[in-house]
């Protein structure tokens, strides 16, 4: 079994151990539930889809995901248990990648247990399932962005509320500079220069997979994005970890 | 006998910002040699560790283990020690048999091999009573001893301790002491520690160290022996004698130092390289000394101890002040 596998196993068994896990999933399923039936109005539209569920989960991700994310490296820091991982004979690329792929996984629970939602959704009408499965899939990898902005920050700091606040402000920015209110006050500026903040944004690529255009310029998007943020979390680490 | 130096450390320097931790440091440990690190707090011993078990990288100079160098090699180097860091981390929510199992699995171990090894340490630290608790429930010493198991639970070369038995009781102390010893027959083990005691219980050599630097480096014996108190005498007296007068003008006497407030109690310092036992013995004998004890003194570490790294401290404020002055 490879070391990043073993660290995996022990990052997901540990937010199982602690009530962490369940009340993340539990918020999550109510959070989605509410902004879907509720705000976003899932019944009155009478469409057969779940558009109303998918396009409130930037927001939704915004917030929930800094919470999982904000332990993984600061807890290590703060209790000192970096000392220890950081002198098993374990590469840090390792330790970086299967405290990621852990977090992200239970991500993945979460999401994949909203399948009620999907069941009702086939029940009342007659959904483009294809659609679905995308979106979902667009949905998962942006959580990876999340989360690898996450990883970055809670290197950063051995305060893992500190290492929240930080995660959120930037996961903001990456939200929200595809929203109309930001790409209109650019309006002064060059068309490509929009285009390339637009272009940054989690909605641009979001909304498009979850449009059912599983384009592979999207997707690249935010396995790069995920690769980048992890790559600054080690170096972040590196640098860090004696303080 | 063919001596093997595992690990060799060279010019050894770690700043941080402007502040040297470690000040070219060199020093070699060879298999069998269980070496005590000595100095204040803030001495560097940490800081060093840190540097050889690959946690920390130096700022100038080398570490080799076993012929891997920790910057070119770290995994390898890695796999060979075990190390227990200060405060002996570990992670809260595991018990201590999930930890273990974890350590192990990290460590290459599978299957039986590591049932096997998981066993074997916890009955060496006697963790059998614990093996279900969560670490975070566990008190001090027991979470010690979790660190110490997780250290040795590959059989390692080299084993790095910083302040094993800190916080343990006597009895844990004396434990860990003895396990300490047990496994050093066929491997390196260095231990930071500021109890002295401690050094002159497993230790083969002792390095004291302050500011980053080396200050003495030799066995427990040698250092004692270099003790204001070594060949020294300690003398009880029945009656009130007056003991600085029978020994006035002796040239080998350079101190009489008072024990507590009986003016009865006295321990007479050699100048070096002299002891005092016969010569005095002799002298009590034929003065007819209301003698109701006397024995010799060991030298003491502690007084070593102080003696060198004290003197270091002030060496260092009188640089700081002449720089000033220039």
């Amino acid at each position: 079994m490879n070391k990043m596998q073993i660290i995996f196993q022990r990052e997901l068994a540990g937010y199982f151990a602690t009530p962490l896990a369940y009340v993340f999933i539990v918020i999550f399923l109510v959070m989605s539930g509410i902004f879907t039936f509720d705000m976003g109005a899932f019944y009155e539209r009478g469409q057969a889809d779940l558009m109303p569920f998918f396009n409130f989960h930037p927001w939704l991700y915004l917030f929930m995901i800094p919470a999982i994310a904000m332990s993984l490296w600061a807890d290590e820091r703060k209790t000192g248990t970096i000392e220890l991982l950081m002198t098993l004979p374990v590469k840090l690329s390792d330790a970086v990648l299967g405290k990621f792929l852990a977090a992200w996984v239970l991500c993945g629970v979460a999401l994949l247990l909203t399948f009620p939602i999907w069941i009702t959704v086939n029940y009342l009408g007659d959904p483009d399932n294809g659609v679905i499965v995308a979106a979902y899939l667009g949905s998962w990898l942006m959580a990876g962005g999340f989360l690898a902005i996450g990883s970055c920050m809670s290197a950063m700091t051995r305060n893992s509320v500190i290492a929240f606040i930080l995660t959120v402000a930037i996961c903001f920015v990456f939200v929200a500079c595809g929203t109309e209110i930001v790409l209109n006050a650019f309006a002064w500026a060059p068309q490509f220069l929009v285009d390339a903040i637009a272009a940054l944004s989690f909605l641009t690529h979001f909304d498009s997979i979850s449009k059912g255009v599983l384009d592979i310029r999207d997707i690249l998007f935010f396995v790069v994005f995920i690769a980048s943020w992890l790559f600054a979390s080690a170096i972040v680490i590196e640098i860090k970890k004696a303080n | 006998m063919w001596v093997v130096n595992m690990i060799e450390i060279s010019q050894l320097t770690k700043k941080f910002d402007s502040f040297t931790a470690v000040d070219d440091l060199s020093f070699k440990v060879a298999e069998g040699e269980v070496l005590g690190f000595l100095g204040p707090n803030g001495a560097g011993k940490s800081t060093t560790m840190k540097v050889i078990t690959g946690f920390l990288a130096p700022t100038h100079g080398s570490v080799t283990v076993d012929g891997h160098n920790i910057a070119t090699d770290p995994i390898a180097v890695k796999s060979l020690i075990g190390y227990l860091p200060e405060g002996a981390p570990s992670y809260p929510d595991m018990t201590t048999l999930e930890f273990l199992d974890f350590i192990a699995e990290v460590r290459g171990f599978t299957g039986e091999e590591k049932q096997r090894r998981i066993q074997k340490v916890i009955d060496d630290v006697e963790l059998g009573s614990v093996c279900h608790k969560t670490i975070d429930t566990l008190s001090k010493g027991f979470k010690r001893r979790v660190g110490l198991a997780q250290a040795i639970i590959h059989d390692p070369k080299v084993l790095i301790l910083d302040e094993p038995t800190d916080g343990l009781d006597p009895n844990q102390k004396h434990h860990v002491r003895q396990l300490i010893r047990n496994l050093a027959k066929d491997k390196i083990v260095i231990i930071s520690t500021h109890i002295l005691e401690e050094v002159s219980a497993v230790c083969s050599r002792a390095i004291i160290i302050a500011r980053g630097r080396i200050l003495a480096d030799g066995t427990p014996k040698e250092l004692e022996a270099r003790s204001a108190y070594h060949g020294a005498v300690s003398i009880r007296l029945t009656e009130d004698f007056d003991l600085p007068a029978a020994l006035a003008g002796d040239p080998d006497v350079r101190e009489i130092e008072q024990v507590g407030d009986s003016g009865r109690h006295f321990i007479l310092l050699p100048v070096a390289g002299r002891h005092l036992f016969n010569k005095v013995s002799e002298k009590s004998q034929n003065g007819h000394w209301p003698v109701a004890e006397f024995h010799m003194v060991e030298g003491l570490l502690e007084d070593y101890f102080r003696h060198v790294t004290q003197d270091s401290a002030l060496a260092n404020a009188g640089s700081i002040s002449t720089e000033q002055q220039g």
